[in-house]
């Protein structure tokens, strides 16, 4: 018999019996920053496509979610941050190898970039809008003369805060269960699948809504792809990595993953869009809520789950 | 100048005297602390064999929690000691997940707490204070770059290893075994 | 019939628990909102450092408290000229700012009220309405039934000053539970074989031992700093260890030898090692020659006793009882048997001790490097006082003849003594408790509680509502050892030295020091002549002085080492030495045994063993705590909050038990514990006994940090088998078995 026991010290609120530092704040932060990059991706897509027109809903209304879903990830981040008064500190510096500081970077440019997206279609959505301030009409006028330049920027960030949301995670090394690069590629993959799913449901037009849905079984497909290289991985991968994927294969995390994310997150919206595109009626809701649902679930899990995987003891 | 401390595991009791003293020292509030204590014990009754450790920060030369800190508030100071500056600190929690030996915890006023070596007493030429109360005299530091360090002769004459090396970080805290 | 002394909590009348928040002192530099500095703790020379010697175990470590000019103690250090510490205090000495702190202490003093429902309460009183009370209460019964019948149980530094109070008022009936409870057997042991006791701390030479014997001793768990930094030394020095214990120890995890007993039969071990030395002739000739009595005798008398008789008592291996045996011989004379210093565990505890003693001596480890030094110390003079009156009766004459070798009052015969009955002739009828809380200290709690039921009158002092304070008529609240002064330490080392303790702030609420209640009580008694001072200042200063020094040097220095007056610190090589027995020679054979009727030499004597589904209750000590006095100290408290339930893997298997399960346990006399206690499933304990840390327990909710926190040992300790020889408590034939569901024990408090 092996026993290994802290004989004082060591029963600290949020690391003891395990780390417990990152609440909810850190999942909805990764879910809406996920969220958001999906749909700005798609917008800025179709855009430099030349598509506003069939997929008004892509390019237009959908991306008002976008500031919405940043704002308040932005504000679920700074819940979580325990030394609040002292938040602005993340804008003194530039660090590379910090994920954080890209992250915060990276939304302190998509964050107004996207909010000047909108603004430019606020008058086809809100006619009787008026900016009021003529300097602010001069630049709207700027803003629409140039949003080919601002979709390709937009295009590349989102792939950015894509991927970010992933590695955010993926750089701790300390916690086996997060210390995969593919994580990066998963949480871009699911962030684009939970923002064709928001697009797809808010779509009233055929077209736009069986593309996006196409488009949509695609990802599902790459994510469950990602899914089983991730356990491929792990498996193949040192003691701790084995330990750490344990929690879905039969450990504590076992049913809510494997239910959650990937039947009523993945598979089971996967199964009814292959229904709906063979011309079952489905309301569209029922796959789009889910997916959304089982990428926040999937976040939810990873955070938590990931947090109890450690090198010691 | 690189600090660093040996702990001879062949000696420590684990009355834990180094995690008391810390938290008189450096203030550190109820329910916290900045070290610990571990007692591994292995085999069966008669036929055993324990390993008591005395842990803390590792003041990794390879330190994550550096790396990841995103406003510089987690810095290398002199002799490596790793530091958070409270007044750079967000209390995001990115060091303490960074961290393999969970040697960092979020103090009650929001920032993110430590280890220090005690710095304010190195930098007099004084030992940590955990050291320096030490019953059983188990523990060494000083600068592995001086071989008349204590730490430096500690390491010369036995055997020894760190915890979690394959996490990669260098961790500077050897245990004499 | 007397109403029975009901348990009160504290202060259930006043306002005395009013929370008063404990002031968030601060010792690092504050920083504002812009401010980039770091916050680095206070130089230690920004503080006022006052000498003290430490007041959380009787090691007495002297040492430097660090307050601020606020009135705050920040840390506690040791001092580097003491021997007791070297400059290193344990977590304990290191955590007694926690004393300090403790927003649970007993703020101002108490008298038990009885409402018109017959239940009493306490309401909070002045000093002068207490100490009147007690001093009306002392005169009434000393009138009725002498002086002599008030008897005080004390431990620690406060109790020398009530028993000069008592001394003075006509009674010498003083005890304390560190003898009968504790060390009494090894010291009459030692004492029948030397002529002279083991005394705190112990004269072993660790820190140049080649070998040194544990039995049942757990150095390290133990926190006796100075014996276990000497240990420390001796590891590094490559001595070997051999320890003798049922649970794997720290120590034995340090040992190259642990012989993992069967519990209750080390005297059988310690005679087949006997019988190896004496055989395979590794004693050490010469010194048994010139030094020892009764040789041949001893030869004699354990010819049959060889490894193999006791391997079948001891289940240790007869290859390993030699082989272990040849380790001490080949260090002789640099080897400790140690004595140990809880020994009171199976009734023969000073035949146990005696075969240690036995075993030193014929190693001649007694007087030697790496066996047993000379101590020394130095006499603290007296501050002149009239001289006491003669009692008319002492504890000595309430035994009646029982334990004639007590060579300290033993305090179960005190609690005997106080339960009237036809033969009680001295009884007892009120107790000044100092420092020592009782319930958790005394076994067999029943007769405890006859006792506390038949007195008269209780007075208890304390710096926290321990149990025993829910027992008193009158509680008196002390200032801790870091706000007072009490008498020079003066303890028996390798060079004899004193420590000052000072008071390092003011005392907290309205608490007091021990020497202010007990000079205030004798002036209300008519003793003012045995007090003729104003403050205890002037007794230290006065016998410092008369010592070569002064408090003023004192306070500098903290401690002060004489030159040794009597010889070197070890035995010349053949030098004439007189020892202090009858035949002036160290006993292997006690004439002064014998001439009682005793064995003089120890015979092996079986215990009782544990029933089938019962366990051996075997308790210790942790390096974080000292007995249950410790256990609501916060910063102790963050090291180790509860004790554990040690059970083998064999054991809990057969029980179905799991880590962490809380259980509740039952002795073979039907005693439940109060609390449950979490099991602990570790190899480290043998399959016919379980573990547990003593002191915890507590079942006082004044004490936030320790109520329900864990079992108290003391409560499942019913049988008590007592030594014949001194009267010391045997504690180890206790039973338990495990209880899964909770009994649904009635709280008192």
């Amino acid at each position: 018999m092996r026993e290994e026991i802290f004989i004082s010290g060591r029963n600290i609120p949020n690391i003891d019996p395990h780390l417990n530092i990152w609440h909810w704040q850190i999942p909805v932060y990764l879910f809406l920053g996920g969220l958001a990059a999906g749909i700005l991706f798609f917008a800025a897509l179709y855009t430099i496509l030349g598509k506003e027109k069939q997929m008004p809903t892509t390019v237009k209304w959908a991306t008002f979610l976008v500031p919405v879903a940043l704002v308040l990830g932005l504000f679920a981040l700074f819940l979580d941050l325990k030394h609040k008064l002292y938040f602005w500190q993340l804008y003194t510096t530039v660090r590379f190898e910090s994920p954080m500081s890209w992250g915060a970077w990276v939304l302190m440019i998509i964050t107004p970039l996207s909010m000047i997206w909108c603004a430019t279609y606020i008058k086809e959505l809100i006619p009787k809008w008026d900016w009021k301030f003529e300097f602010l009409n001069k630049f709207e006028k700027f803003a629409i003369a140039n949003r080919k330049p601002m979709a390709w920027a937009l295009l590349i960030l989102s792939v950015i805060l894509g991927i970010y949301t992933g590695i955010l995670l993926s750089a701790f090394n300390a916690r086996p269960l997060w210390n995969t690069s593919i994580l990066g590629p998963l949480f871009l993959v699911s962030g684009l699948s939970t923002g064709a799913a928001a697009i797809m449901w808010m779509s009233k037009d055929h077209f736009e809504r069986t593309l996006m849905s196409k488009i949509d079984l695609m990802l599902i497909m790459i994510e469950l792809f990602f899914i089983t290289h991730l356990f491929m991985g792990f498996l193949a991968s040192s003691a701790v990595q084995i330990q750490a994927v344990g929690l879905f294969l039969g450990g504590q995390f076992t049913v809510s993953f494997w239910v959650f994310v990937v039947i009523l997150g993945l598979v089971f919206p996967a199964v009814l869009e292959i229904m709906k595109l063979r011309g079952y009626k489905i309301p569209v809701a029922i796959p789009a809520f889910l997916i959304l649902f089982g990428g926040l679930m999937f976040r939810f899990i990873m955070v938590e789950a990931g947090q109890i995987t450690r090198y010691l003891y | 100048m690189r600090y660093a401390m040996a702990i001879d595991t062949k000696k420590c009791v684990g009355c834990s005297d180094c995690v008391v003293a810390c938290q008189t020292e450096n203030n550190v509030p109820h329910g916290y602390c900045r070290d610990w204590v571990v007692e591994v014990m292995d085999g069966t009754y008669p036929n055993l064999e324990m390993e008591i450790r005395s842990e803390r920060c590792n003041h990794c030369d390879n330190s994550p929690c550096v790396r990841c800190c995103p406003t510089g508030a987690s810095h290398y100071a002199d002799g490596g000691i790793i530091k958070v500056k409270p007044h750079k600190c967000i209390g995001c929690g990115a060091c303490i997940q960074s961290c393999p030996y969970d040697a960092r915890y979020s103090h009650p006023d929001g920032y993110v707490d430590k280890c220090t070596f005690c710095k304010h007493r190195v930098d007099k030429g004084e030992d940590p204070s955990c050291v320096s109360v030490c019953p059983t005299n188990c523990m060494y530091f000083g600068d592995l770059d001086d071989p008349a360090s204590d730490v430096s002769k500690a390491l010369r004459n036995r055997k020894y290893k760190a915890l979690a090396p394959e996490a990669g970080t260098k961790p500077q805290i050897f245990y004499l075994i | 019939m007397k109403t029975r002394r009901d348990f009160i909590k504290i202060s259930a009348l006043g306002t005395a628990g009013a929370a008063v928040a404990t002031s968030a002192f601060s010792t690092v530099k504050a920083g504002s909102l812009f401010d980039w500095g770091e916050k680095t703790p206070l130089d230690d020379s920004e503080f006022i450092r006052t000498a003290t010697y430490c007041e959380v175990c009787f090691w007495k470590c002297a040492g430097w408290t660090y307050s601020t000019s606020k009135g705050d103690i920040v840390k506690i250090l040791g001092n580097e000229d003491d021997p007791h510490c070297n400059g290193r205090l344990c977590p304990r000495g290191t955590g007694g700012v926690g004393m300090f702190t403790d927003k649970d202490r007993l703020r101002n003093p108490l008298i038990r009220v009885r409402k018109e429902d017959g239940k009493s309460v306490f309401r909070d009183a002045s000093w002068d309405e207490a100490l009147d009370l007690i001093a009306k209460k002392f005169k009434e019964i000393a009138g009725k039934h002498g002086p002599e019948s008030i008897a005080l149980f004390n431990h620690g530094s406060s109790g020398k000053h009530f028993g000069h109070l008592l001394k003075a008022f006509g009674s010498s009936n003083i005890t304390a539970p560190s003898y009968a409870q504790c060390r009494g057997p090894r010291e009459v042991g030692f004492v029948a074989t030397y002529g002279a006791g083991v005394g705190s701390p112990e004269p072993t030479d660790i820190r140049d031992t080649e070998c040194m014997v544990l039995i049942g001793s757990h150095l390290g768990e133990n926190m006796h700093n100075g014996q276990v930094q000497e240990m420390s030394e001796a590891i590094d020095k490559g001595a070997t260890i051999i320890t003798v214990d049922p649970r794997y120890s720290t120590a034995a995890s340090k040992s190259k030898f642990w012989l993992p007993i069967k519990p209750s039969t080390d005297l059988a071990l310690l005679l087949a090692w006997i019988h190896v030395i004496i055989y395979e002739e590794l004693y050490d000739k010469e010194y048994v020659k010139k030094y020892t009595y009764g040789f041949d005798k001893l030869k004699k008398h354990v010819k049959n006793m060889t490894p193999e008789w006791a391997y079948g008592i001891t289940t240790i291996k007869p290859d390993i009882i030699r082989k272990t045996a040849r380790e001490m011989g080949d260090a002789s004379p640099a080897v400790i048997v140690h004595p140990g210093r809880h020994v009171t565990w199976y009734g023969d505890d000073t035949q146990r001790s005696r075969a240690i003693a036995i075993l030193n001596g014929l190693l001649g480890s007694w007087g030697r490097r790496g066996g047993f030094y000379l101590k020394e110390s130095i006499k603290i003079p007296k501050y002149p006082t009239p001289k006491y009156p003669k009692p008319k009766w002492s504890w000595k004459d309430a035994l009646d003849g029982k334990y004639p070798l007590a060579g300290l009052s033993v305090a179960n015969g005190f609690i005997d003594a106080t339960i009237p009955s036809e033969e009680n002739k001295y009884q007892l009828h009120a107790w000044i408790v100092s420092g020592t809380n009782l319930p958790l200290t005394m076994p067999d709690k029943d007769t405890l509680n006859e006792a506390m039921n038949a007195l008269d009158f209780m007075v208890v002092v304390d710096t926290m509502p321990m149990e025993i304070t829910g027992y008193a008529d009158v509680v008196l609240p002390e200032c801790t050892y870091l706000e007072r002064y009490d008498d020079i330490r003066s303890a028996p080392h390798r060079e004899p030295n004193i420590a000052l303790r000072s008071p390092a702030v003011k005392p907290k609420y309205d608490s007091k020091p021990a020497w202010w209640m007990a000079k205030e009580l004798g002036n209300k008694l008519g003793l003012e002549k045995y007090f003729p001072w104003n403050d205890f200042e002037e007794v230290i200063s006065y016998q410092l002085e008369e010592l070569g020094t002064s408090l003023d040097e004192m306070k500098v220095i903290g401690v002060k080492k004489f030159d040794r007056e009597y010889g070197g610190l070890y035995m010349g090589d053949g030098e004439d030495f007189e020892f202090n027995t009858n035949t002036g020679k160290i006993e292997l054979f006690s004439t002064e045994l014998a001439a009682l009727g005793f064995d003089p030499m120890p015979k092996y004597t079986e215990h009782p063993e544990p029933p089938s589904g019962y366990y051996r209750l075997i308790y210790g000590r942790a390096p974080m705590h000292t007995f249950s006095r410790t256990a609501n100290n916060q910063n102790l408290v963050d090291l180790m909050g509860e004790n554990n339930l040690w059970v083998n893997p064999k054991v809990a298997n057969i029980w179905e038990l799991t880590n962490g399960q809380e259980v509740w346990l039952e002795n073979q006399d039907g005693a439940v514990s109060k609390f449950p206690i979490k099991v602990r499933i570790t190899e480290r304990i043998r399959w016919d006994s379980i573990y547990m840390v003593h002191g915890f327990g507590h079942s006082n909710r004044k004490l936030s940090n320790a109520f329900g926190k864990g079992v108290n040992d003391s409560e499942l300790i019913t049988t008590v088998m007592v030594d014949p020889i001194m009267g010391g408590t045997g504690m180890r034939g206790n039973f338990v078995t495990f209880l899964t569901e909770d009994p649904g024990k009635e709280i008192e408090s």
